[in-house]
């Protein structure tokens, strides 16, 4: 193995990771605020990428364009889920609230199923294939654009979050619900508001992979795990950790990949994860809020 | 301003409130004290609503409130600093203060209003870059008094202030809320440094195990025998 093709799986472990961190950064945002862990993560991961699909194959409209479409409506998928489902059970035994998730997330990849069968899809766009290279390395070119809108979007994110008054509402919320309650603030709104970021967040990072992966109903199941992962590695309700811990498992799933073999990726990748957690069970960011 | 008509309320099925009465005229200051877990907490989580009241009226300003949310009953001005601060620990003290002034009515008042209680508490201005969950405790006990008033509060509701404070800080606090008072703010205190307390008040209640079992004026009440033994141990 030659030293190129080691720096040529560091770029692309970068750029996947960064797509795994907008995933985990979702779920870290919907754990922080609501202390709920959503097990339909991946499901709405995968509502994203058949989303993008099809408007790309019924309406022509290119995937990383569509994003503009996706995001807004996996907000409101999930603001809406929020609103129906989940807070029903914020102050319910956990494993309620665990039961619900799952639950959402089957009736989600089952309705997929029978709507498009189990068939895998593949979303060829004139570039799928097409890279840029640079001084010997090749770089994806929707694996790079696919980057670039996730750092976009993560950089917006934080100044929402950070600078306007309902994004601080928001970590207010996390930080202490009752007392932004006392401050006037209205808990169930911002949880339903951080709901479909978290869904509009999973729902954008289907959009982006989705010219490079298979999609098919079961897509989501090793999604929730990855974000799952993320999130504890990063530290549970932290966005930089989220962000680190997403781009850490891309790195290590892309050189273990290339250095050992494919098949061993996720040991590796688990591995170091019980290794940090070994190390610092508050995971990366250790206990840090939103 | 503020009246309550036979409140009950329990935790599951353990009954902690019993038929309470109690009304805050505006301007007052008003104190209930009670000793620990006499449910005196309890009765201002019921007022702010974030517990639902299972039998009997709230009314506020002449409105009922019992059907209201909790931020409703915070747009209203009807506002409580509770028990423990509950500062938000990843927020700087200034961005604690700002969400203090989250809702609508209070946004254009904001910057003055930190002027306002940047000068009632110097210290809080020295140190409005540090994270709330750094600060001391009396420093976040401040902060809790000054992120309430942000939201320009009718009536505020202070659950035990001096809790845990050096003699020092507890001074500070109870010049603090009688100062607060004379702005206009109407006050009810909930305490358990009796003495302190009923002295600034204007009335006071005594709560024994989920009821009201004397009222009269800070006065009356320090020179009542029962208070004298429960809570001056004279
Ligand atoms: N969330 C809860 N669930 C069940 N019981 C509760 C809860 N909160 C309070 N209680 C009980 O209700 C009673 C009244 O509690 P409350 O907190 O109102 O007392 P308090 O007068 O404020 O006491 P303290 O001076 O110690 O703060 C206590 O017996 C307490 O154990
Ligand atoms: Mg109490």
């Amino acid at each position: 193995m030659t030293f190129s093709v080691l720096l040529q799986s560091i770029i692309s472990g970068m750029l996947v990771g960064g797509v795994y961190a907008l995933i985990g950064i979702g779920l870290t945002i919907i754990f922080g605020v609501m202390r709920v862990i959503n097990f339909a993560h991946g499901d709405i991961m995968m509502v994203g990428m058949y989303l993008t699909f099809f408007l790309f194959t019924l309406l022509g409209i290119d995937p990383f364009v569509s994003v503009l479409i996706t995001m807004p409506l996996m907000f409101l998928f999930g603001a809406l889920m929020q609103k129906v489902f989940i807070n029903r059970v914020l102050s319910a035994l956990p494993q309620n609230q665990i039961l619900l998730t799952i639950g959402l997330g089957l009736i989600m990849s089952n309705s997929a199923m029978l709507a498009f069968t189990s068939d895998y899809k593949i979303l060829t766009t004139s570039y799928s294939s097409s890279s840029y290279s640079l001084g010997g390395i090749s770089i994806s070119q929707p694996l790079l654009i696919s980057f670039l809108i996730t750092c976009a979007i993560t950089v917006g994110l934080y100044w929402f979050l950070m600078r306007t008054d309902t994004g601080q509402a928001i970590r207010a919320t996390a930080q202490d619900r009752e007392a932004a309650q006392l401050m006037g603030i209205n808990v169930k709104w911002m949880s339903i508001l951080s709901f479909g970021i978290g869904s509009a967040m999973a729902g954008t990072a289907g959009a982006l992979i989705a010219p490079t992966y298979y999609i098919f109903p079961q897509v989501g199941s090793a999604f929730t795990l990855k974000a799952f992962v993320i999130t504890v590695l990063g530290g549970m309700g932290s966005i930089i950790g989220a962000t680190l811990g997403g781009i850490i498992i891309g790195l290590v799933e892309s050189v273990s990949a290339v250095t050992i073999s494919s098949e061993w990726k996720d040991v590796v990748v688990f591995a170091i994860f019980l290794l940090v957690l070994l190390i610092k069970p508050s995971g990366l960011m250790g206990k840090s809020r939103l | 301003m503020l009246t309550i008509n036979k409140l009950n309320f329990s935790y599951g099925d353990m009954q902690v409130l019993w038929n309470i009465d109690l009304a805050v005229h505006e301007g007052e200051i008003v104190t209930v004290v009670g000793a620990n877990g006499s449910g005196k907490s309890t009765t201002l989580k019921n007022i702010s609503r974030l517990v639902a009241p299972q039998s009997g009226n709230i009314d506020f300003q002449g409105e009922n409130i019992n059907s209201l949310e909790s931020h409703q009953v915070v747009e209203r001005g009807l506002v409580q600093v509770p028990e423990g601060r509950k500062i938000f620990p990843e927020m700087t003290v200034l961005e604690n203060l700002r969400m203090g002034s989250f809702i609508k009515s209070a946004r254009p008042t904001r910057e003055a209003n930190v002027e306002r209680v940047f000068t009632m508490f110097p210290r809080l201005k020295e140190r409005q870059k540090q994270l709330g969950g750094t600060m001391s405790g009396g420093e976040q006990q401040m902060l809790a008094i000054a992120r309430g008033l942000m939201t320009n509060p009718k009536l505020l509701l202070l659950d035990e202030p001096s809790l845990g404070l050096s003699p020092l800080f507890v001074k500070i606090i109870f010049e603090i809320i009688q100062e607060i008072n004379k702005q206009g703010v109407t006050i009810l205190l909930v305490e358990q440094n009796v003495f302190q307390s009923l002295k600034i008040s204007d009335r006071a209640y005594v709560l024994e195990t989920g009821r009201i079992v004397l009222s009269g004026t800070g006065s009356e009440l320090l020179s009542n025998d029962h208070v004298k033994k429960a809570f001056l141990g004279m």
